[in-house]
């Protein structure tokens, strides 16, 4: 067993700004586990532009964004264990982790989990029908296609218009497949607007809303798919079955924080963003763990997954030198209009301003949010629109906090 | 020129290949799919039946009350991954259901089989906490068991092959033809095997092969079943495998674990146009979601992972057909195993060799016949301090390439090398579990090709994901 003050579970655009955080609170004995063979994540697949405008104020692609942080946990010679994974995580922080060397066990001061997501799957979604190949997940697709040089398919159907779903149409018509369609089995699209008019509308490819894959057909490789509307219950509406030849399906509906070792470790976990449970610190109900980026909640934008992160990273900072949040915390609640709130409870008497972070239960015009503790207002905000597919930031001053004493509650009223 | 040609890689043929493995036999097992386990064998409940659901007097009553410890003991000798979790059989409140489960109880008897009782259902909720309020009374079965079925037919082919069997895979016959010495089985390719006997594991299809010597006295009936395969997370929700007694909805909706520690749902039965029609349906998914929540009301279905669909082989009369061909000699037939065709799979076999002597088959056993089959997943099961040491010596045990169930490419690459060995990404998933869990293979799927690839010498593109056309890239950019 060996000991470090802080472990870093995953590489990614998480990982490396908590561990640079950390290092820079004077925590210098950070290191991150990797199971890849080189840091950056599920950015590394990620080579269309659009990240960093927020955070660095220029725009990057993804192997690039990965590159400013990579740059940065050199620069400070962080160790980056590669093709390392975890297999174990400790309430009392012992990490577990496998690599050609054998199995390594380190002793932590301070843990951050910071492992990512998955996509849902096929089988996830309960699509019928045969299964052939040619039914991929978009990320499974974008990392042959970008990391392997290979095409997937000719003729293509999406289900699911999120992000990747989007980004991987126009991928897909660059390398001169036909697709034929985007379905979005709810009434509006999760993903960016300007995905939207980037990578839809810029190459003429229909998206069809409160649509989905009722059936995937072919025995070896796919040959076509049923797709269907559905109604307000998501159930399909049989007199509006019709059939689409295709030899490729890709999937882009919705992404599962990686939770397993969470789980394993007794982390209890937010059954709305399922993530942990964390405080303001992003401290998850067990002592000294950290969470950050897409294990904890799924973002829209890399740049504030390196915001959360960086939050983690001082917070696993401090928790090693002692010097954490104490005393009294209550919790939030999302009220009307508002799918969650994160962080899920926070410290009253930390001396700082906290920013809570939520999504919409729905698509909103404009909208006023208001924060409440009992009867007293903590904070408003007006938006003049909101929708789920865009987190919502509101900034509750330290002298607000100060006072609160019951559940703090985030809803809206459209106005 | 072989002295059997078996026809049908799945677990009956699988097991009969490895029963005869063990006397100075040449033998061949013929399989139409680019892997062995690829019928009703890869897509069924992987139950190990107690033996008291037969009617007394059949080849089902006897084959599965010798079948069960027959089948403990070979796969302990191969290294088949089975759990004797025991059974539950819920009758829920109606006079006629809980008739049925004493009913049951008293055939189990006649059938001679050991371990029933009968248990209230307030007895049965303390041992099953997840059972629902309204099962009222229950038949333990305490002998049944839950077993893995591919990895059982992968193991017994495995294991055969060991000891000297032939495989050919991709070799779909399309006619048997007489010869002086015996039959010559050709495959649609051309391809041409010859042999003295010749057994009809067919599955499915064994009613077709049986047409090609003549025979027409009996006619699969493919019925398709549907299951949902739930994550880890739902594994723990029963530990016994809970069944319904049979009702107009149909026998059998299962809630099971299984023996890689997820939760089983299914089957549906309902009679298909074809042994090919494996569509899953979205009626059938939602029976079996309802029916399912009637014996374990808390199983959580939005932890579904996959949901797989298989055909079994019924026939009109309801029991196994094990005879001679009636057109030919030298034929035995093995049809019509649907339930309990897993659980006799070992007594079928050895029923089939009786058969096979009384037909003239000289059976003489071998010398350096080998039971063991080493254990593939003798890694994973290693401590930590083990395979610590066992990386050191072996470093590509250390490169974890599945992350949902710990898969390295070390054993990645012993399922491309071993008997049989994995030729494609669904052979991989059978044989290593890479790509069986949660993500479905997003995230190791190119890595697991790259393997392929680099095993056997061939283009990342000419990897498949189950053989044939079913090719996942279509060209480099």
């Amino acid at each position: 067993m060996i000991t470090h003050d802080i472990v870093v579970v995953g590489g990614g655009p998480a990982g490396m700004a908590a561990a640079v955080a950390a290092y820079d609170a004077g925590v210098t004995d950070v290191v991150i586990l990797d199971r890849e063979d080189s840091v950056g994540g599920i950015l590394r697949q990620c080579i269309h532009n659009g990240f960093g405008l927020h955070k660095l104020g220029r725009e990057l692609t993804g192997p690039e964004y990965a590159d400013v942080y990579r740059a940065e946990v050199e620069k400070r010679g962080i160790k980056v264990y590669l093709e390392t994974t975890v297999t174990a995580v400790t309430p009392d922080r012992v990490v577990t982790a496998r690599n050609r060397e054998g199995i390594l066990k380190i002793k932590a001061g301070a843990v951050v989990l910071a492992m990512g997501c998955r996509e849902r799957s096929r089988g996830a979604l309960n699509i019928s029908g045969t299964r052939p190949a040619g039914v991929y997940s978009a990320g499974t697709a974008q990392k042959l296609i970008n990391c392997e040089g290979y095409m997937v398919g000719r003729r293509v159907v999406i289900l699911g218009s999120g992000d990747i779903g989007l980004i991987m149409a126009r991928r897909m018509s660059f390398e001169g497949a036909k697709v034929e369609a985007v379905l979005e089995i709810m009434p509006y699209s999760g993903g960016l607007t300007r995905n939207i008019v980037q990578c839809l509308e810029d190459y003429d490819i229909p998206l069809y809303l409160s649509t989905t894959v009722a059936e995937i057909h072919g025995r070896e490789r796919v040959t076509g798919v049923t797709i269907a509307e559905v109604d307000e219950r998501r159930q399909v509406k049989e007199e509006t079955k019709r059939y689409i030849p295709c030899d490729t399906v890709l999937l882009s509906c919705g992404l599962i924080p990686e939770n397993e070792l969470t789980r394993a470790a007794g982390i209890p976990i937010d059954p709305v963003t399922s993530g942990a449970l964390v405080d303001e610190n992003r401290e998850t109900a067990v002592p000294g763990i950290f969470a950050c980026g897409n294990v904890l909640q799924v973002h829209d934008l890399v740049d504030y997954v390196s915001d959360e992160a960086e939050i983690a990273g001082l917070g696993a900072a401090d928790f090693v030198k002692g010097v954490g949040p104490a005393g009294n915390t209550v919790e939030t609640k999302a009220g009307h209009g508002v799918r969650y709130v994160l962080p899920q409870r926070v410290h009253t008497d930390k001396g700082a301003d906290v920013a809570l972070f939520m999504r919409v239960t729905e698509p909103f015009g404009r909208v006023r949010f208001t924060v409440k503790s009992g009867d007293a207002v903590l904070a408003t905000a007006v938006r003049l629109k909101a929708a789920p597919g865009e987190m919502e930031k509101i900034v509750v001053k330290n002298e607000k906090l100060a006072a609160a004493t019951a559940p703090i509650t985030v809803s809206l009223e459209v106005l | 020129m072989f002295d059997i040609a078996i026809i049908g890689g799945g677990v009956i043929g699988g097991m009969l290949a490895r029963q005869l493995s063990r006397y100075q036999l040449s033998v061949c097992l013929l399989e139409k799919e680019s892997d062995v386990a690829m019928g009703a064998t890869k897509a069924n409940s992987g139950i190990v039946h107690g033996g008291y659901d037969p009617e007394p007097g059949t080849l089902k009553a006897k084959l599965n009350a010798e079948g069960v410890q027959k089948l403990y003991d070979v796969a302990d000798e191969i290294h088949a991954p089975y759990r004797k979790n025991g059974s539950f059989v819920c009758a829920f409140g109606t006079p006629e259901e809980e008739a049925t489960v004493r009913a049951l109880y008293e055939r189990g008897l006649v059938n001679g089989i050991k371990g029933l009782e009968i248990l209230t259902g307030d007895e049965a909720r303390a041992l099953e906490p997840a059972l629902s309020d309204k099962v009222s009374l229950v038949l333990h079965v305490t002998n049944a068991g839950i077993v893995c079925p591919y990895e059982l037919t992968l193991a017994a082919i495995g294991n055969a092959m060991d000891n000297g069997v032939a495989l050919k895979v991709e070799f779909a016959v399309s006619a048997i033809e007489r010869t002086q010495k015996g039959f010559a089985v050709i495959a649609e390719s051309g391809a041409r095997v010859e042999a003295a006997y010749v057994v009809n594991c067919a599955g499915a299809y064994a009613d077709r092969i049986a047409a090609m010597v003549g025979d027409d006295f009996f006619t699969i009936i493919p019925r398709a079943g549907e299951y949902m395969l739930l994550d880890k997370n739902e594994g723990a929700r029963v530990s016994h495998t809970i069944f319904q007694v049979p009702s107009a909805e149909g026998k059998g909706v299962l809630v099971s674990p299984t023996v890689d520690g997820n939760l089983l749902t299914g089957p549906t039965a309902v009679k298909v146009g074809a042994p090919d029609h494996t569509e899953t349906t979205p009626a059938g998914l939602e029976t079996v979601a309802r029916l399912a929540a009637k014996s374990v009301p808390s199983v959580n279905f939005r932890q579904v992972i996959t949901s797989f669909s298989g055909v079994r082989a019924s026939e009109k009369r309801g029991d196994f057909i094990i005879e001679p061909a009636r057109s030919v000699q030298g034929m035995l037939h093995v049809a019509a195993i649907d339930s309990p065709g897993l659980t006799s799979c070992v007594a079928i076999a050895d029923y089939a060799i009786e058969l096979l002597r009384e037909m003239g088959l000289a059976t003489v056993e071998k010398a350096d016949f080998n039971p063991v089959r080493e254990n593939p997943h003798a890694f994973r099961e290693m401590s930590d301090e083990e395979k610590d040491a066992y990386i050191k010596a072996h470093p590509a045990y250390g490169k974890i390439v599945c992350r949902c169930e710990t898969v390295s490419e070390g054993e990645i690459r012993d399922a491309i090398r071993r008997n049989p060995p994995a030729r494609d990404i669904d052979g991989v998933k059978r044989r290593t579990r890479s790509g069986m869990g949660r993500c479905q293979g997003g995230f190791c799927m190119p890595y697991v090709m790259r393997l392929i690839a680099e095993e056997n010498g061939v283009a990342m593109e000419r990897v498949t994901k189950k053989g044939a056309d079913s090719y996942q890239l279509i060209g480099k950019l």
